[in-house]
């Protein structure tokens, strides 16, 4: 059996759902399928909490939205790109807006802004800090009017169906029924966020298994500037939970063991009662990570069994203020750290949250492999160069989920059927599928072992700071790790709501992508945003001012290539914050 | 407190039991643990073989409904520790058929949710160059609460109606029905009125707002419906007594 669809999304979060739209407004003969391994509302979108940038205010300027990008991205973005996406944000912001988005108001019924990280101006649209949750419902329940948009909800998709160089569809698990099959298309938007769960200390749902890029990569897609890996400067201690930038800009305070705005000492400006925009509490996540690292160094953070911390102050905000603008950071604290941060302080730690790395795509979200598009985390366009400013990524997700979608329309308006082959794939994927976890009945390695193994590895050969040593140690640690997995014992052979399939499908793409960001951060022989070498500690725009391209190589290892960064019109400089 | 708890879990696999039945497994009962963690670990460590839901592990995404010592709760916030010493019976959400262990199947919901169009319903759309639609913090506040339902399903497992009518829409998609009613940008009330003023839409509810205590949220679907029934009540006094008057149904 198989079904035909002209789209397939892999992905029902933001970025595909906005995608889902745009493609059924373009073309509404256009049949739309939404293969998603969970519910969409479910998505990791729903966990996004401080807001979307976009400028709207009077003293703001497009041009200052892109300077703060390309600077905060320490000049990996390309600056065409960013134009595109700093022109466009507002106007997706605004419809989302009108498409019931509620978002928060000035007195007077406008939307209001509020300032964030690295952002030079308010520019930041907020739903309390629940932005994403509020972000993806509107999306997905504005989707519902759709009927050309036909869902699959719990579809896990194992493979891109590829022939002549065309991908054309992919082949997908039903959850509910253990059925796989193909769904094939003529044009295939991949929309799987991002691989926190890479790592083992994450904000990440569970469901960030880096799918897409695995996906990507094995059908022949490169994957760009994988080594850039963020670090959120504030989780709570072994959840992982995110507490947003927004306490921050609302105006909390990061303090050390002495109860000392440590930040003052790492370049970051002078302490003030107030939150200074691109200035202590408001630089950029990178920045507030390494100091954060530092501060360790020095003996200067408390120790929990959970890690070390430094504290979050939010107390002289009051409980009006943080009832007001950041209740979500309190139900959080109350509820899963029980801590009232009205009255204590909220010990937090970096914690991995977004990769600036992903599918490589071009401008419109194409990839290099005809038929293949890519929007969202999973991506790499790139906007978010060396590090990520705060509240630009759910702006991304609908100026490239729209520009994705429309592209795939034209493409798929005009593409041919699908090919016969990709239907003997389909078989071949059916029985490896059997062959290599159902029917199997040998197997000694527990799954989660294996995946602790590659979490901790991956923490210790490739976190805030990595070295030329700690990232050898870690790409032979995944060689091993991906031998044993080839041994991993699956308990489960039925085929109603499989979890366990499903789980070690995962882990094999975790380990694909963790190869790419061990191979790309071991070339990287440079510090940038993200990306710190302890043994090459400065930027070297000669060697390295070139995005990096992880290419699947014939022999089945990662092949690094380069690729330069396209600057328009801010030539490379100094990143200058607390000034 | 003990270090261990003990965790009794519904198990049913229908390509090989006949009927559910329940597994006890031991756990470690760290302060920081939630029943989630605990099912984690039974996955991880003990039993492969058991399915659940779950994903954000912050309460947001709605995954990991269950019903814990047989009230509806999100397992990624219900401590172990409240539990001590146990045992601790974990079984899948009430009032939906289960698909396997703790997994229920939930497309009566997402087929109700279509049914009350849950969209801002415009007559004209407005075009982005007039820019947003004004609303004002207050107007905001009308709705605001009701737009806050994360899907998790515990108040229609709470809901006894539900339970007993499965034509019922149900408490989660009649508040996001209303959330959009009270929208100041939405003109859709009259549709949604037409599709919920039958017997199976709002009436069926008899107001013992279980699912309000169930919801974890704070969203108040009794609340809602109750607003609803009384403007559904209020517009057809309208249209019996001046039915030139009952257009816009609110």
């Amino acid at each position: 059996m198989s079904v035909s669809h002209d789209i397939v999304l892999v992905g029902g979060g933001g970025a595909g759902l906005r995608a889902a739209i745009a493609i059924a407004q373009f073309n509404p003969r256009l049949s739309i399928a939404v293969v998603s391994k969970v519910y969409p509302m479910r998505s990791h979108t729903v966990s996004a909490e401080g807001g979307a940038a976009g400028v709207i205010g009077a003293d703001d300027s497009l041009e200052e939205h892109i300077y703060d990008t390309i600077s905060g991205g320490d000049w990996m973005c390309d600056q065409d790109a960013v134009e595109v996406f700093v022109k466009e944000a507002p106007e997706e912001l605004l419809r989302l807006e009108h498409w019931g988005c509620p978002w928060n108001r000035e007195p007077d019924g406008r939307v209001a802004v509020r300032p964030f990280g690295g952002m030079k101006k308010k520019r930041t649209w907020f739903a309390a800090d629940k932005t994403g949750f509020h972000m993806l419902h509107t999306l997905f329940q504005t989707s519902l009017k759709y009927t050309r948009i036909v869902r699959y909800d719990e579809w896990f998709v194992t493979k891109l169906l590829v022939d002549d160089g065309r991908v054309q569809g992919v082949v997908a698990l039903e959850l509910m029924s253990g059925k796989v099959q193909p769904i094939t298309a003529k044009a295939v938007i991949l929309c799987t966020g991002g691989c926190g769960r890479i790592f083992p200390f994450t904000t990440n749902a569970n469901i960030k298994n880096g799918d897409g890029m695995a996906l990507a990569y094995r059908a022949g897609a490169p994957l760009k500037d994988m080594e850039f890996v963020q670090y959120h400067p504030t989780g709570l201690p072994f959840t992982g939970i995110l507490i947003t930038e927004a306490a921050r800009a609302e105006g909390g305070y990061l303090i050390n063991k002495d109860g000392y705005r440590y930040l003052q000492d790492y370049n970051l400006g002078k302490p003030e009662p107030h939150p200074v925009f691109r200035s202590m509490e408001l630089g950029p996540r990178d920045r507030l990570s390494q100091a954060f690292v530092k501060e360790e160094e020095k003996g200067r953070t408390i120790s929990t069994p959970y890690g070390s911390v430094v504290h979050l102050d939010l107390r002289h905000m009051g409980e009006k203020v943080i009832n007001a603008k950041i209740p979500f950071v309190r139900e959080l604290c109350l509820k899963y750290q029980n801590i009232d941060p009205v009255t204590e302080l909220v010990p937090v730690r970096p914690v991995v949250h977004y990769m600036m790395g992903g599918v490589h795509t071009d401008i419109n979200g194409a990839t290099p492999l005809a038929g293949l598009y890519a929007a969202g985390e999973v991506a790499c366009v790139s906007i978010n160069g060396a590090n990520r400013l705060g509240s630009n990524s759910l702006p991304e997700l609908l100026v490239f989920g729209a520009r994705a979608g429309k592209v795939a329309a034209e493409f798929a308006t005009s593409a041919a059927e699908p090919s016969s082959a990709v239907y003997a794939q389909a078989e071949d994927e059916k029985r490896r599928l059997e062959r290599d976890y159902l029917r199997k009945t040998e197997g000694q390695e527990r799954l989660a072992t294996i995946r602790e193994e590659m979490q901790k590895s991956m923490e210790q050969s490739a976190g805030i700071y990595r070295s030329g040593n700690t990232l050898a140690q870690g790409a032979a640690k995944l060689r091993e790790l991906q031998q044993r997995f080839a041994n991993v014992a699956i308990s489960d052979s039925s085929r109603t709501f499989n979890t366990e399939l499903p789980a070690a499908l995962e882990l094999a793409f975790m380990l694909d992508v963790a190869e790419t960001m061990i191979q790309s951060a071991l070339w990287r022989e440079e510090s940038r945003g993200a990306h710190q070498r302890t043994d090459f500690p400065a930027r070297d725009d000669q060697r390295f001012l070139a995005h990096s391209l992880a290419r699947r190589q014939s022999d089945g290892t990662c092949g690094i290539e380069y690729l330069p960064v396209t600057i328009t019109r801010w030539p490379p400089g100094e990143r200058v914050y607390g000034k | 407190m003990a270090d261990r708890i003990s965790l009794q879990v519904l198990r049913y696999r229908p390509e090989q039991d006949g009927q559910p039945t329940m597994q006890e497994y031991e756990v470690p009962c760290l302060k920081e643990w939630v029943v989630l963690d605990g099912l984690n670990y039974i996955k991880d460590q003990l039993d492969g073989t058991l399915s659940f839901r779950w994903s954000c592990r912050m309460g947001i995404c709605g995954s990991c409904g269950m019903t814990v010592n047989g009230e509806p709760k999100l397992t990624c916030a219900t401590f172990l520790t409240d539990y001590a010493p146990g045992p601790i019976r974990v079984e899948p959400l009430r009032n939906f058929p289960i698909v396997r262990d703790l997994v229920v199947e939930m497309g009566d919901f997402m087929r109700k949710l279509v049914k009350v169009k849950p969209w801002v319903v415009r007559k004209e759309e407005r075009p982005l160059s007039e820019g947003e639609f004004r609303q004002t913090p207050e107007q905001l506040d009308e709705y605001k609460q009701y737009s806050m339902c994360i899907n998790c399903m515990l108040c229609y497992s709470a809901c006894p109606v539900y339970g007993l009518d499965p034509l019922f829409v149900g408490p989660a998609a009649l508040a996001l029905a209303q959330r959009y009613n009270l929208d100041s940008r939405d003109e859709g009330s009259k549709e949604r009125m037409d599709a919920l003023s039958q017997h199976d839409g709002i009436w069926g509810c008899t107001f013992v707002g279980e699912c309000t205590r169930a919801c974890p949220k704070n969203v108040d679907p009794a609340g809602a419906i109750q607003r609803y029934k009384l403007s559904a009540s209020l517009a057809w006094l309208k249209a019996f007594f001046m039915p030139w008057g009952a257009r816009d149904g609110r």
